[in-house]
C-alpha cells in the first residue's frame, strides 16, 4: 500500500494563521489563554439553556462588527461563517500575500465544518414554522439566504470571495475530524500540483437549542453546570462528558518553494497526514483503538519519522469516558513505549469542543507550540485516572523545545485522523 | 400507578426501531442482552428518553449504562414508579 | 496510475437501479411530478424529482431505517447496488484499502426538520437519541463505510452540485496515493417543508406548474430549475487492482478532473445581471466553468475534437445557461459537439447530480448512445450548441465530459474515457 508520489517533490508549509476562539479572537489572545491554563468553559449565555441537561459551553465573545464585518456580511452569514471569514482574514493579514500579485487561479480553499450553518438554520425553522407549530411551513417567512445556510458550502464561498481563490474550493466534512482533515485536504492539493496556495482550515457555531438536545439526549455532554471553569477534564478519574464549544482556524497553507520565493515567514511545516475510519460504530469506538492507531502510523511513514521523535501529541481528549481511554490506549499502541516519554494534551480543557472547528483550532495551538516552545496543558487535571497513564500535562503549560508535534482526532462516524506538524525545514530530509 | 409491563417496553422498544424488528421480540426476550436484539447503544438511550418522555420519570446516567437487558429496563422502571406512588 | 469505475449504483427519479434508470432515460421517461412527500399544495413550487419506491428491506439493515435520514438510506441502497455491480465482496478485501470519499450538499434535512419540531413543539425530552447521527453533513459516508468494513480514508466533501464530480475527483486522488478501492459519487434528499421553502426563498427554481416545461436548460423558455432527490455511487479503483481481482468490467476511466471558483469581481465587465443568489457585493458573476473544463481535458491529455458527448450542468436559468453555452463554445466551437442533459428527467439532484452525470456517460460509452435532453423545444439565443433532444442518439463514445456548478460559484469537470 506504499504511495505512489515521489515524497518531498512538494512540501507544504503554513504562512498565515487566523483564529477565533472562547478566550481570544485572535492568535495572540488565544495563544495567551492556552498558556495560562485559562478555561473558557461557562454558562451558556448566547440563549436560555435551562431547559437542557449541561448548560454550559465555551463561547466566543465576539462582535461581528467589532471584526470588522459589514452589515449586509452578518446578515447574509451564519456565525460559522463569520468567524471562518474574520479567521481568514487574519490569516491572509498574517501571510503577507499580496493576492493581486497572486495567480488566483493556483488559490484553493478548502474548509472543515461538521454540523453547519446550525444557529440560522435553527432561527429559520422556529420563524417559518412559527415555533414548530407548522408541520407546513410559511414559505413567505424564508430569509433570502436561508437556503445557503443549509450548504457547509455557503462557509467555503464566503472565504474564497474574502480570499480572492478561484482554483479547487470545497466543504470537507467529516464530524469531529473536519478540521484536520481540511488542512490534510490542502497537504494533498499541494502534493499533487493541483494548487499552490490553500487558504484552509475549519469552523462551527453549534451552540443552539438544538445542538444542546442532541448531545443531551445522547448524554455525551457533561452535566457538570454547577462548576462551568471545570466542565471538561480529559483524562481525570471522573471525567463526564465533553462540553460543546464555538470558533474557527484558518491558515494560509502553502507550497515550500512559493512561499520561499516570495519571502514569506514560515511558520511551520506539514509533513505527514493520514485519514481511517472504524468502521465500527457511528458513537462507540472500539477499545482497541486500531484504527486510531493505523492513520497515526501512516502520518509517521508519510513523515519519515520514529515515534521517537514527536515531542508532543496534541490529543483529541474530549473528556467522554470513552474517548480518552480509547486514545490513550491507540496512543500506546502506535508510538509504543515512547507514548510514556512524550507529553500529550487536550486543549479541549480549555476551549471546548467545537465539533468541525477544533481539529483546526488544534493545529493553530500545534504551530504556536513550536513557534514558543511551550506545551499548553490540560486544564482541571487534578486527579488522573489510573487508566490513563501517560503524561497529559496537567493544569500548568510546560517549556519544552518542540519540534514535530502529532495532533490527532476521532469523531462522529467513525472517522480517525493524525496529522504531523513540525518546525519549517523539518520536510527536507 | 400501575406497573411498566413487558407489553409496554415492547411498544416502546419497536417504536425506536423499524417495524420489522417484531419478530426478534416474540416469546422470551427480556434476558437476552439489547445487543443480541439489534438494539445498540444508541438505541437503548433513545428506549431510556422514550421512557423519561411517556412515564415522567428520570433514568440516571448510572442507571442507563448498567441496562444491559430489557429486564433491567423493566425492573428499573417499575422500581421507581413504586417509589413515586 | 489509471483510477477506473468498476461498479454502478442509482437511485434516481426515473428509476431505481442502474439498468431501470438507463432503461427510462433512453425512452425520455421523466421522473419530474407532484411532490408526495408532503402536502405541497400551500407552495408556489409543487415540482420535484422523488425517489419514491426503494425498496428498503432490500438494502438497509433494520435498525438503520429509523436511526438515518433519507439521504443515507439512497447512499447506503447505490452503494450496494454498486458493489454489487462489481462483483465486490468487502469482506474479502482488506479492510484498510478501502475509502469512502462521497459527496452531500444538504446533510439528513427531513430527519432534521422532524427533531426541531419536536424540540420546539413538545421540548427538549422528545429530540430522538438518534438526532446527532443522523442528520450531519458525514452520516453517509459514515454509515457505508460501517456496513461494509472499509476503514481507508472517509470523508464528505460539499459543493452542492458540484460535489459529486469534486467527491470522483478527489477518490482518484486517493486512488493514486494507494487507496485501491473507492465508494464515490453522491446523494442528496433536501426535500421536507422548510427545504422546499428555503430554496423557494433563492428564486432558482421554476415557477411553472407543468412538468414537461418546468425545468428546459437551454430552451428560449428556461425559467429555473426543479429540485431532485437522489443517489449517485460508483466504485474507483486503481487499474491494476481490478484487473488482478478478475473485474469482469470496467466501465471507463476517471481520466481528467478539475475544479474552479467564480471569483465575486474579476476584471473587466461582470458577465449578465446579477443572479439572485449573488452576494450583493458587485453585479454579476464570473465564470470559471470553462477553465475547468479545459484544465480538465488537460488533465485527461485529451484534445477538444476526442470529446464525444458533453454532459452539461444545465441549471435552466438563462444568463447560466447562457454562460455555460459560451463556455463549452469557447473550447469546442458552435454547434462543434453533441451537448446532453439528461438531469432534464431527474430536476437537479446536487450531490447526486455530477455523480448520475458520470454514471450516464459511462453508460452512453458502454451502450454507444447519448441519452436525450427532454421537454426542449427552441434552444435559447446565443445557445449555440448541438443539443441532443428528441430521440437517444446512436454515437460511440470514447471520450466524455462531465460538468457541474455549485451554488456559490463553484465548478467541476471531469474526463472519462473508454479503457477498450
Amino acid at each position: 500500500m506504499a504511495g505512489s508520489l515521489a515524497a518531498r517533490d512538494r512540501r507544504v508549509v503554513i504562512t498565515g494563521v487566523g483564529i477565533v476562539a472562547p478566550g481570544g479572537i485572535g492568535t495572540k489572545a488565544f495563544w495567551d489563554t492556552l498558556v495560562e491554563g485559562r478555561t473558557s468553559t461557562r454558562r451558556i449565555t448566547l440563549f436560555d439553556a435551562s431547559p437542557f441537561r449541561c448548560q454550559i459551553a465555551a463561547e466566543c465573545d465576539f462582535d461581528p462588527q467589532l471584526e470588522g464585518l459589514s452589515p449586509k456580511e452578518i446578515r447574509r452569514m451564519d456565525r460559522a461563517a463569520q468567524f471562518a471569514v474574520v479567521a481568514a482574514r487574519e490569516a491572509l493579514s498574517d501571510s503577507g500575500l499580496d493576492t493581486a500579485g497572486t495567480d488566483r487561479s493556483r488559490m484553493a480553499v478548502s474548509i472543515g465544518n461538521a454540523v453547519g450553518n446550525t444557529m440560522r438554520i435553527e432561527q429559520e425553522y422556529v420563524a417559518i414554522s412559527d415555533g414548530g407549530r407548522d408541520w407546513l411551513v410559511d414559505w413567505r417567512y424564508a430569509a433570502p439566504y436561508s437556503y445557503q445556510y443549509l450548504l457547509p458550502s455557503s462557509i467555503v464561498s464566503e472565504v474564497a470571495w474574502a480570499s480572492g481563490a478561484e482554483g479547487p474550493a470545497v466543504a470537507v466534512s467529516s464530524g469531529c475530524t473536519s478540521g484536520l482533515d481540511s488542512v490534510g485536504h490542502a497537504v494533498q492539493l499541494i502534493e499533487d500540483g493541483s494548487a499552490d496556495i490553500v487558504v484552509a482550515g475549519a469552523t462551527d457555531a453549534p451552540l443552539c437549542p438544538m445542538s444542546m438536545a442532541c448531545f443531551d439526549a445522547i448524554r455525551a455532554t457533561t452535566p457538570r453546570n454547577d462548576a462551568p471553569e471545570s466542565g471538561c477534564r480529559p483524562f481525570h478519574r471522573e471525567r463526564d462528558g465533553l462540553v460543546l464549544g464555538e470558533g474557527a482556524a484558518v491558515f494560509v497553507c502553502e507550497e515550500y518553494e512559493h512561499a520561499v520565493r516570495r519571502g514569506a515567514q514560515l511558520r511551520a511545516e506539514i509533513i505527514g497526514y493520514a485519514n481511517r475510519a472504524n468502521a465500527y460504530h457511528m458513537t462507540g469506538l472500539r477499545p482497541d483503538g486500531r484504527e486510531l492507531a493505523e492513520a497515526i502510523r501512516a502520518a509517521l511513514d508519510q513523515a519519515r519519522l520514529d515515534p521517537s521523535e514527536i515531542d508532543y501529541v496534541n490529543a483529541h481528549g474530549s473528556g467522554t469516558k470513552q474517548n480518552d481511554l480509547h486514545e490513550t490506549v491507540a496512543v500506546k499502541r502506535s508510538l509504543g513505549q515512547h507514548a510514556y516519554n512524550v507529553p500529550m494534551s487536550s486543549i479541549k480543557s480549555m476551549v471546548g469542543h467545537s465539533l468541525g472547528a477544533i481539529g483546526s483550532i488544534e493545529i493553530a495551538a500545534c504551530v504556536m507550540a513550536i513557534e514558543h516552545g511551550v506545551i499548553p496543558p490540560t486544564a482541571n487535571l487534578t486527579d488522573q485516572d489510573p487508566a490513563c497513564d501517560l503524561d497529559y500535562v496537567p493544569v500548568t503549560a510546560r517549556e519544552q523545545d518542540t519540534g514535530v508535534v502529532l495532533s490527532i482526532g476521532s469523531g462522529f462516524g467513525g472517522f480517525q485522523t493524525a496529522i504531523v506538524i513540525a518546525e519549517p525545514g523539518r520536510g527536507a530530509r | 400507578m400501575s406497573a411498566f409491563t413487558p407489553q409496554d417496553l415492547k411498544t416502546i422498544m419497536l417504536s425506536t426501531a423499524d417495524e420489522d424488528v417484531a419478530p426478534d421480540l416474540d416469546g422470551d426476550f427480556l434476558d437476552q442482552p439489547f445487543t443480541g436484539l439489534s438494539f445498540d447503544s444508541l438505541a437503548v438511550l433513545e428506549i431510556a428518553a422514550r421512557i423519561q418522555q411517556q412515564y415522567h420519570l428520570v433514568i440516571s446516567d448510572e442507571a442507563s449504562a448498567r441496562m444491559t437487558t430489557p429486564r433491567d429496563v423493566l425492573d428499573y422502571v417499575n422500581g421507581q414508579l413504586r417509589e413515586s406512588a | 496510475m489509471k483510477a477506473v469505475i468498476t461498479g454502478l449504483g442509482v437511485a434516481a427519479p426515473n428509476g431505481i437501479g442502474t439498468e431501470a434508470y438507463w432503461a427510462a432515460t433512453l425512452a425520455g421517461q421523466s421522473g419530474i411530478g407532484p411532490i408526495t412527500f408532503f402536502d405541497a399544495t400551500p407552495y408556489p413550487v409543487r415540482l420535484a424529482g422523488e425517489v419514491t419506491g426503494l425498496s428498503l428491506a432490500g438494502y438497509i439493515p433494520r435498525k438503520l431505517r429509523a436511526q438515518a435520514d433519507h439521504v443515507t438510506h439512497l447512499a447506503l441502497a447505490a452503494t450496494m447496488m454498486a458493489l454489487d455491480d462489481a462483483g465486490v465482496d468487502p469482506a474479502q478485501q482488506s479492510a484498510f484499502d478501502m475509502g469512502v470519499i462521497a459527496a452531500n450538499s444538504s446533510g439528513g434535512i427531513m430527519y432534521g426538520e422532524r427533531g426541531l419540531q419536536r424540540l420546539w413543539s413538545q421540548g427538549p425530552a422528545y429530540v430522538s437519541a438518534y438526532m446527532s447521527i443522523a442528520c450531519f453533513y458525514a452520516a453517509t459516508a459514515g454509515q457505508i463505510s460501517i456496513r461494509h468494513g472499509m476503514r481507508g480514508p472517509c470523508l464528505i466533501l460539499t459543493s452542492e452540485q458540484a460535489g459529486g464530480v469534486d467527491a470522483a475527483g478527489h477518490a482518484r486522488r486517493q486512488v493514486r496515493r494507494g487507496t485501491p478501492l473507492v465508494v464515490t459519487g453522491g446523494t442528496d434528499a433536501s426535500l421536507s417543508p422548510g427545504g422546499l421553502a428555503s430554496q423557494i426563498a433563492t428564486r432558482m427554481l421554476s415557477p411553472c406548474p407543468d412538468p414537461a416545461r418546468a425545468y428546459v436548460p437551454f430552451d428560449a423558455a428556461a425559467s429555473g430549475y426543479v429540485l431532485g432527490i437522489g443517489g449517485a455511487m460508483l466504485l474507483l479503483e486503481s487499474e491494476t487492482n481490478a484487473r488482478q481481482r478478475g473485474a469482469t468490467r470496467i466501465y471507463g476511466e476517471l481520466a481528467g478532473y478539475a475544479a474552479t471558483f467564480d471569483p465575486a469581481n474579476g476584471d473587466g465587465e461582470p458577465e449578465g445581471p446579477a443572479e439572485p443568489h449573488d452576494p450583493p457585493r458587485g453585479a454579476g458573476r464570473f465564470s470559471r466553468l470553462g477553465r475547468a473544463a479545459e484544465l480538465a481535458l488537460a488533465d485527461a491529455q485529451v484534445a477538444p475534437e476526442q470529446v464525444d458527448v458533453v454532459f452539461a450542468d444545465a441549471w435552466g436559468r438563462a444568463e447560466l445557461d447562457r454562460a455555460e453555452a459560451e463556455a463549452i463554445t469557447g473550447i469546442f466551437g458552435p454547434f462543434g459537439v453533441p451537448v446532453t442533459a439528461p438531469k432534464s428527467m431527474t430536476g437537479r439532484l446536487y450531490a447526486a447530480g455530477g455523480a448520475l452525470d458520470l454514471i450516464t456517460a459511462l453508460l452512453a460509452m458502454r451502450d454507444s448512445v447519448l441519452p436525450p435532453t427532454i421537454n426542449v423545444t427552441s434552444l435559447a439565443p446565443g445557445c449555440d450548441i448541438d443539443l441532443v433532444t428528441g430521440a437517444p442518439r446512436e454515437k460511440p463514445v470514447q471520450t466524455a465530459l462531465v460538468l457541474a456548478r455549485g451554488l456559490g460559484g463553484f465548478n467541476a469537470a471531469a474526463v472519462l474515457t473508454s479503457v477498450n
